[in-house]
Formats: structure tokens, sequence, C-alpha cells
């Protein structure tokens, strides 16, 4: 509904909300994201860069938007397409099976034993068992492709405002008509929340109950080796690529719940603690790279609804918001995701994909213990050492 | 619509974490003067105490520059660590002092991490230190960590400057003092401030010759009777200049070209094997930032530092910190002890609470390395290096631009830059890093992060002290996969590793969510 001229507010520059700013301005509309750091500071540019989510109803128009990225908006996001993931472990031999249940038709891909994955991927060594190599799918550079969106934003007239804090919304008519921040009130005749594990917070100061626990997970990464032929290769529980510059990036492990995290400033994200599990894996899935040094690693915290999926509404009451998180699959889906945001925004409806499955309504029955009984909890702090702060 | 929800999680980290390998009551991390006197001081008073030191440092590292900007000139006694460990100890008594108090020291061993429990990280049964030597990795538990990790060197860069024969005041140190491994013979020294002055009066007591001191202000900065003392032995000292080109052959740096800042067409060519970078030393406060203990910008104590209470406390209760580390200008053995104390203390072990003396604020470092990058930058132009690992010039820096390898220009990128970025907010090291790549490469930035800030400061043109510090994360030190790898991984993280978060229902295909697809791949469960 809202139409050129008109002006939105979008909070949170994550990829969700940046490319959703983008999108808006691209359709003429005038569009302010609010960050309360630095555009792509957290998850968005803290992730394993992996954009093959055949799981998704934004699917096929990741997959189509992707391959255009770099030229749509004027700034690289080192996509690359196709992905190759393999097993070194037994029990894995048999991978390709489950993946068959679940890719959908019209998307090309391949099963390959031990010999063509180490044909495929020099890294790779003896006990590679089995791979499949998919004609679809990629990464990119979540840090250059989450600038590329506040860019290409700004390019096409949106502002993009760091440093702010959205801490409540104003009401008139049944509607959002101002938000308020650490740096005063900004009007608008539309809203779109996409604050990451945030949204929920915010969602609730508009009485609605988007149920999320926030998470913090972890990535490792190497100096540079010689490129591979494709760098999006991985597999053995663990996800990630080899950067175009030559580093291996990888993640996978177990996460750190969280209890719940500021709505304004900026999450705690200790990293280090899956280091060693990292390494393992990485030195046994690439055997040939085990002497590459290990040279950093890092945190993100991510969102998550009780189910795992996304929730991209435009709610009925108040009837100019848009709610959008994308439950810790959002980087590569984030092209399609802006797109479906200023749909629901402009228009009211998704053009490209029904979303119709993703709606909050689903939570309605949720039991409120439901994080105790999913077991969604922070480890229990052994009262040993309980390291209190001065 | 009905909701399914995944089976309760496996995967978090919960109950994953596993005991660590050893245990201690005290770790004091640096085995230089400050690490030393905590651990000869918390063994005195009956503690447990576990004393580690990286040196000697293995020669894959001293060629990368870690920990210290060794610049090549290391003789080939480095390629043998094991058999400078005489050496080392011989130079430092109150090493042999803590191990006859029976302190468990351990050389040759990297801290590469530190974790206490803390927001974001809960869970810990102790305290705990990752080390590692060239072969493996393990873990040490504790009840106390003294941080006694000292300085390590401040590199700016000039054309020339990353080949062999241009090296850190630190580094100087310790290949002369530590190892008896310097393989220089005529030094240029960079600084007329009192690290300089130690770097000369240190190169001339080892029989080597100091050609020269630089200096970019107008005058030398350090004590003039000191300054006056190396003049009365020969070495020049050219205020108003800074190095233009190191010039060099196969072995590295043959000599050095200075420019007038004054008047930049003006040049001075020295003689020289050895430039000693000495503009200054920056305290080495990586595990406070992987431990999140609370930090704050000094620049009349060299720049980024914990805070640190009189006693040597930090902002988490069980690290304590002594020496360099907390703020160049202490006397380092009387820090350590008074941590010690501290440390002793607050483990109900009776230990007086005697403070060292108040140390005196030193010149602001800031303000001194500003002028340096900026006469640098004035006089050597933007094709210079600001981060060699990586390969940016400072004009890249300056212009945001996205490495070279990937061959992208475009009319939209080519109007980014800093300035156009501080428009956006105030800049942030970490950010220009993501989008640039300098200090984003193997030496960890330790040869580029202090020269990336100073640059953005300039081309900015905003105060050097708004540059927040990008951080600093595990492992510290560069190490091999193989190495880090956990050979002996608990079970229950075997076990229950999961690719991602485990959650069933997020990989199902949308088309299928409520059909009986959904229930036949709830049943097989997540296909890797
Ligand atoms: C280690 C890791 C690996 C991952 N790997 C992948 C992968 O390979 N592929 C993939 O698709 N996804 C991956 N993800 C998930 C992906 O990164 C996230 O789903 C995605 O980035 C979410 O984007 P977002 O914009 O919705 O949220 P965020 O990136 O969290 O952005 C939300 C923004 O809102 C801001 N904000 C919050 N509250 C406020 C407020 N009150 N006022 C103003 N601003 C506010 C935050 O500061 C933040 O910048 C990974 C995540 C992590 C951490
Ligand atoms: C040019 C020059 C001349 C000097 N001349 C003198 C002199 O004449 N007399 C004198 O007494 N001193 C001299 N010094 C030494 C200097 O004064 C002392 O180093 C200083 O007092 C600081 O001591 P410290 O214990 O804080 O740190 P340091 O002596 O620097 O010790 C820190 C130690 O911790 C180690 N370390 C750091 N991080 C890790 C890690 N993660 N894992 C394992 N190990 C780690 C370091 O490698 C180092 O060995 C000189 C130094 C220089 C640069």
């Amino acid at each position: 509904m809202a139409k050129s001229g008109s002006s939105v507010v979008v909070v949170g520059g994550g990829v969700t909300g940046l490319s959703a700013a983008w999108w808006l301005a691209r359709s003429g509309v005038e569009v302010t994201v609010l960050e309360k750091g630095i555009v792509g500071f957290e998850a968005s540019g803290r992730n394993g860069g992996g954009c093959t989510h055949y799981q998704s109803p934004l699917f096929h128009e990741e997959q189509r938007l992707w391959p255009q990225m770099d030229e749509l908006l004027g700034y690289p996001t080192e996509h690359r397409s196709g992905r190759i993931v393999f097993q070194v472990d037994e029990r894995k031999a048999n991978f390709h099976e489950g993946l068959a249940m679940r890719i959908p038709a019209g998307y090309a891909w391949e099963v390959l034993d031990g010999k063509q994955v180490r044909e495929r991927v020099p890294l790779a060594g003896d006990n590679a068992i089995s791979g499949v190599q998919l004609h679809f799918g990629g990464h990119a550079n979540p840090q250059r492709t989450s600038q590329a969106y506040a860019w290409a934003a700004q390019d096409h007239g949106a502002r993009i405002r760091q440093h702010v804090a959205v801490r409540g919304f104003e009401m008139a008519g049944g509607r959002v008509s101002a938000v308020e921040t650490s740096q005063g009130r900004f009007g608008c005749d539309a809203l779109v929340i996409a604050a990451g594990p945030q949204t929920g917070q915010l969602a609730a100061m508009l009485g609605h109950h988007l149920p999320m626990a926030p998470a913090r997970a972890e990535m490792i990464v190497t100096e540079p080796l010689p490129l591979m032929p494709m760098g999006g290769v991985d597999g053995h529980g663990l996800y990630g690529r080899q950067t175009l510059r030559g580093n291996l990036a990888y993640g996978g492990g177990p996460h750190e719940w969280y209890d719940d995290i500021a709505l304004e400033s900026p999450p705690p994200r200790p990293s280090g603690s899956v280091l060693r599990g990292l390494a393992k894996r990485v030195a046994e899935l690439l055997p040939r790279a085990a002497h590459a040094r290990v040279i950093r690693s890092w945190a993100g915290v991510i969102e998550n609804t009780p189910d795992g999926r996304p929730v991209i509404e435009r709610l009925s009451s108040p009837d100019n918001v848009t709610l959008a998180t994308m439950s810790s699959v959002g980087f590569g889906l984030s092209p399609a995701s802006g797109h479906a945001i200023r749909d629901l925004v402009v228009d009211g409806v998704c053009s490209f994909a029904d979303l119709s499955k993703l709606s909050l309504a689903r939570f309605a029955e949720l039991s409120p213990d439901w994080r105790r009984e999913l077991n969604w909890l922070p480890p229990e702090t052994a009262a040993a050492s309980q390291g209190a702060s001065r | 619509m009905k909701l399914t929800l995944p089976a309760p999680d496996r995967f978090s980290i919960a109950g994953k974490t596993a005991t660590p390998d050893e245990r201690a009551e005290i770790v004091v991390i640096g085995a230089g003067p400050a690490g030393c006197a905590a651990a000869i001081e918390a063994a005195k008073a009956g503690a447990q105490v576990v004393l580690i030191d990286e040196n000697p440092v293995a020669p894959g590292l001293i060629g990368m520059d870690v920990p210290l900007q060794y610049g090549g000139r290391a003789t080939p006694a480095v390629q043998t660590p094991e058999r400078l460990v005489e050496r080392v100890l011989e130079a430092n008594p109150a090493l042999g002092e803590a191990f006859e108090l029976g302190v468990d020291v351990r050389l040759s061993t990297y801290a590469w991490g530190a974790w206490v429990n803390g927001p974001g990280l809960r869970g810990l049964a102790t305290g705990i230190i990752g080390l590692a030597d060239e072969t493996r990795s393990w873990t040490l538990g504790f009840d106390r960590l003294i941080l006694a990790t000292g300085a390590r060197d401040l590199n700016l860069s000039f054309a020339g400057s990353d080949q062999p024969g241009v090296m850190g005041a630190q580094a100087l140190h310790a290949l002369i003092a530590r190892y008896g491994a310097f393989a220089g013979r005529r030094l240029a020294i960079l600084g007329t401030g009192s690290l300089a002055l130690d770097a000369a009066e240190l190169a001339l007591a080892h029989g080597l010759e100091v050609a020269a001191l630089v200096e970019a202000r107008e005058a030398g900065v350090g004590d003039p009777a000191r300054l006056a003392a190396l003049a009365a032995q020969g070495v020049e000292i050219i205020a108003g200049h800074v190095p233009l080109a190191a010039e060099g052959g196969p072995d590295g740096v043959t000599g050095l070209v200075l420019a007038n800042i004054a008047a930049p067409e003006r040049h001075r060519h020295i003689d020289c094997d050895t430039v000693c970078l000495a503009i200054g030393a920056v305290p080495v406060i990586e595990l406070f930032d992987v431990l999140g203990a609370k930090r704050t910008l000094v620049t009349e104590r060299g720049g980024h530092v914990p805070v640190v209470g009189a006693d040597g406390g930090t902002s988490l209760a069980e690290v304590f910190a002594a020496g360099d580390c907390t703020g160049l200008g202490s006397d380092a053995v009387e820090a350590g002890g008074a941590a010690a104390r501290a440390a002793l203390r607050s483990l109900g072990r009776p230990a007086e609470a005697e403070l060292p003396r108040l140390v005196p604020p030193g010149p602001d470092a800031l303000a001194y390395q500003l002028d340096w990058a900026r006469a640098l930058l004035s006089t050597g132009g933007p094709e210079v290096l600001a981060c060699i690992c990586e390969d940016v010039t400072r004009g890249e820096l300056l212009a945001v631009q996205p490495p070279r390898y990937l061959g992208w220009s475009s009319n939209a990128i080519a109007r980014r830059d800093l300035g156009t970025l501080a428009e956006d907010g105030p800049l942030d090291q970490d950010q220009i890093k993501r989008l640039t790549r300098a200090c984003m490469g193997a030496c960890q930035a330790r040869r580029c992060r202090e020269q990336v800030a100073l640059m953005m400061a300039l081309g900015a043109g905003v105060p050097a002290q708004s540059i927040p510090l990008a951080g600093y994360r595990a492992p510290v030190r560069p190490l091999p996969l193989s190495v880090l790898a956990d050979a002996d991984e608990p079970a229950a993280m075997a076990e229950n590793w999961n690719v991602w978060f485990g959650i069933v229902t997020q990989w199902i295909s949308y088309d299928d969510i409520g059909t009986e697809r959904e229930a036949e791949q709830l049943r097989a469960g997540m296909p890797y």
C-alpha cells in the first residue's frame, strides 16, 4: 500500500532489512534503514555464505537472482555457482539418498564416488568416500554482500542510518506512525521489522507473539591456500567455502543458546570454544590442507523460531507492518526475502511465492514453556566457576 | 496451520565442553620480567603455578613475523629452537629461579586462547587456556590467570619495507638478548624516544654499528643526555626525516633513503643492512580481548590496554595482569609481584596488599605515531603497502577498494571511499578490514593493525582516538589445523555434532509442509 513518495522505515541493517530496503528503493519508495550498529555486523556478516536453500518457498527466486546480483547491485558479492558436498565417514556414505527426497525437480545434480571427489576437490584425500555435486546453489561473501546491499540501496536514494537503536513505536489510527529511537523519532507510512534475533522483542511491542530464541554459532578461517576449481565445498558436519582469496572458512557443530539479548546493544559473541572441533573436521574433510594455519575464529548470534522456519508476514493489525525473520538461514535467501518484503509492503502480497504456511498464526497454540520443552536452553554454569564480573 | 516441532535439541554446546586436560591453581602467561616475578611470588606463597611462554618460538612463526617483527634478520640458530632453550634460560635468570621454586615452566608453548564464563559463554567448569606446541593442542584449567604477555612491535611501512632487514625493536631485543641470534651488522633506527634509545644502546653494547636514529619530528624526542651520548659514539640523529624507501638486494636491505619532510624532493642515504622500527611498541592484549576483559585507550601508556586496578586485577574476577601488556612504562617486576599477591588474596591465601609505585604517564604515543604516519603518507604516497599479507596499498585502503584479485571496477564503487563511508557513521576498522581485506592476513594483523587505523584517521580526517580497535580473536597464534584439531574429543561432542542446529523441521521443503511427505522426511531425519 505504500506508494511512491511514501516512506518506509526498515528496522535492522542485516541482509534481510538491507535487501528489502534495496528492493523498495528500486521501486521508487522512500526508505530509511535504522541499524543500531554497523550494517551487516551481526549474523549477516558472520555466516558461511551458503546460497542453496531448496527447502524454502523463496528457493527459485534465490537461484534466479544470485547469478545477477553483482550486476544488479553494482558492487561485488563474490557469488560463485555450484556446490560439492562430500563425506569421509562410512556412516554417511549414502547421504545422497536423503538429498534425493528434498531437491526439487528441475535442478541438476550428480552423485560422486571418492575418486571423482578427489578429482574435483584437490584438497580432499584418500578418505573421501562419496559426494554430490550440485549444479545450482552457490556461495557468496557475506560481508561484501551486506555492504553491497547498503550501498546499492543508497544509490537508489535509500537512507542508511547506523548507530540508531529502535526502542519503541508510536501508533496513530491503528497503524504505526513513527519509530522511537536512541536518536529521536522517525515518522513512517509503513514499517518493516527485520531485526534478526531482536525481531521478536520488537513484535511484542506491537502486541504480537513471535517466539524466537537467540543462539551463538562459530566459524574458523585459515590462511589462504591455492584456489580449488570450486570454492563451494563442504560436508562432514561442516558448512563453508574456500574464499576467492583462498582461505578456508568453515563452521558447524554446537551452538550456544542465549537467554535473551539486549534490544539496543550488540550481543556478546565470544568465539573459540568450538575451534578445536572445527579444526579437526576441516583437517579430516580436506587432509591436504591439514597444514594450513588457522588465523581467526568468529561467532555470530542467530535467530531461531521453534520450528526453524521463517516468518515473512504483513500483519493485519497494525496493517502497515511487515515482520521478517529467516530463522537462521537468511543469508542465501536474502535476494529473495528482500523481494518478498518489498512485495508485501507495496502490494500486500508476495508476487512470486506462497508464504502462507510461514504465518505467525502457526504459533498460536505454542506452549509457553517451549524453550524448555525443545531443550533450547543455555548451558548451566557450574557453581564452582561463577566468574563474577567486578 | 498446524505447528510441527522438532525433537528436543541435543546438538547445543550444553554438556559438550570437555574437562580441561590439565589443571593449575595459578597460570601465568608470559615469562618476561613481569610473568617470572608473578610466578616466583605465587610459588613462594605455596601456590601451584604453571608458567607458559612461547619462546623459543618455532622457525615457521619467526618467518611469518609472529609474535614479533623479526624481519628476516634471525640467524640460522632459530631453526633449532630446542638448542636455543639453554640460551633463553641463561638470558633470564628469573626463569631458573621459578623452576627452582617448583613452578611448572613450559617453554615453546603457545597460549592461543583463554575463556572464562561470561556473557555468551556459560557452562565452563573452570577458566580454560588453549595451549599448543608444534605438534598438538590441549587445554589447561585455572583458578586464577595472570597475563604478562608484554608488548610487540609497531610497524609503519614504506617502500621496500616488506623485504628482509626491516624489523621491530622488540624483535631486535628478542634476537639479541634472548636468542643471541641477530644476523644484522649495521642498523638505522626509526624513532628517538626511549624505545629507540634502548634499541640503539642495546645494539652498541653488542658490538653492532648504529648508523643513525631517524626522527619525523623536528628534533629528537627522547632524553637529551642519552641522545647526546649516542651522538658522541658516532650515531647520527637525523630529525625532520622519514624513510622514503629501503634499498635491497638478494639478502634484503642494503640501505635506506630518507626524505626531508619539509622538502620531500631532498633525500639522504644511509648504508645499513637493518632498519629497526622503534617508533612505538604495542601492548599485547589479544588474550584479554578473547576473554572479554574490559579495555580502554591510554595513549600515554602505548595504546589499547586492559582496564587494570593498581593491584593488577582486571574486569574479570579470575584474571590479573602485569607488565607491558597493561601499558608501557611500568616496573614489570614490581607489577608482577603485585598481581600475584592480588591473585593469591583472591584465592583466600594470605598475601600483603603491597601495591607498586604509580607509573608516571609517558608521552602521547598515538600523537607521535600519527606524526610519523602523516609524514610517511605525505612523502611516500598511496602506492606503499598498508597491509603486506593481503597486498593492500594505502591508496586502496583510503579508497575502500575491493581486493585487486576480484578484478572489480564500477562507477558505483569508484564513488565510495573512506569519506563517504564516514558519512554513514563513525569509521570502524573491522568494517574496513572486511571491505578491503587490510588486516585479514596470516600475520593476524600484527604488521598492519596500528598503521591501518592511523591511515584511516588521516584519510578521513578524524581523530586517531575515534577509530575503534579491530578486535582480537582466538587462535591468537596462527597454528595449523592439524595442531589445533582436538585429537581426543569428548564422545558427547562426536556423537552430537550437527552441521547446523539439527532442527529437522527447518529442512523440509515448503511444499511438503503439512503433507505425508513431511512425515516421511521427519522419520528419515537430517540428510547430512
Ligand atoms: C556462523 C553463522 C553461519 C551461518 N551460515 C549461513 C549460511 O551459510 N547461509 C545462510 O543463508 N545463512 C547462514 N547463517 C544465518 C544468516 O546469517 C542469518 O539468518 C541472516 O544473516 C539473518 O539476517 P537478518 O538481516 O535477518 O538478521 P541480522 O543479520 O541479525 O540483522 C539484524 C540487524 O538488526 C539490528 N537490530 C536489532 N535490534 C535492533 C534495534 N532495536 N534497532 C536497530 N537495529 C536493530 C542488528 O544490529 C542487526 O544488524 C549463518 C549464521 C551464522 C551466525
Ligand atoms: C630494545 C629493548 C631493549 C631492552 N633492554 C632491556 C634491558 O636493558 N634490561 C631489561 O631488563 N629489559 C630490557 N628490555 C625488555 C623490556 O624492558 C621488558 O620486556 C619489559 O620490562 C616488559 O616485560 P614484560 O614481562 O611485561 O614483557 P615481555 O618481556 O615482553 O614478556 C612477555 C612474554 O610473553 C610471551 N607471550 C605473549 N603472549 C603469549 C602467548 N599467547 N603465549 C605464550 N607466550 C606469550 C612473549 O613471547 C614474551 O616472552 C628491553 C626491551 C627492548 C624492546
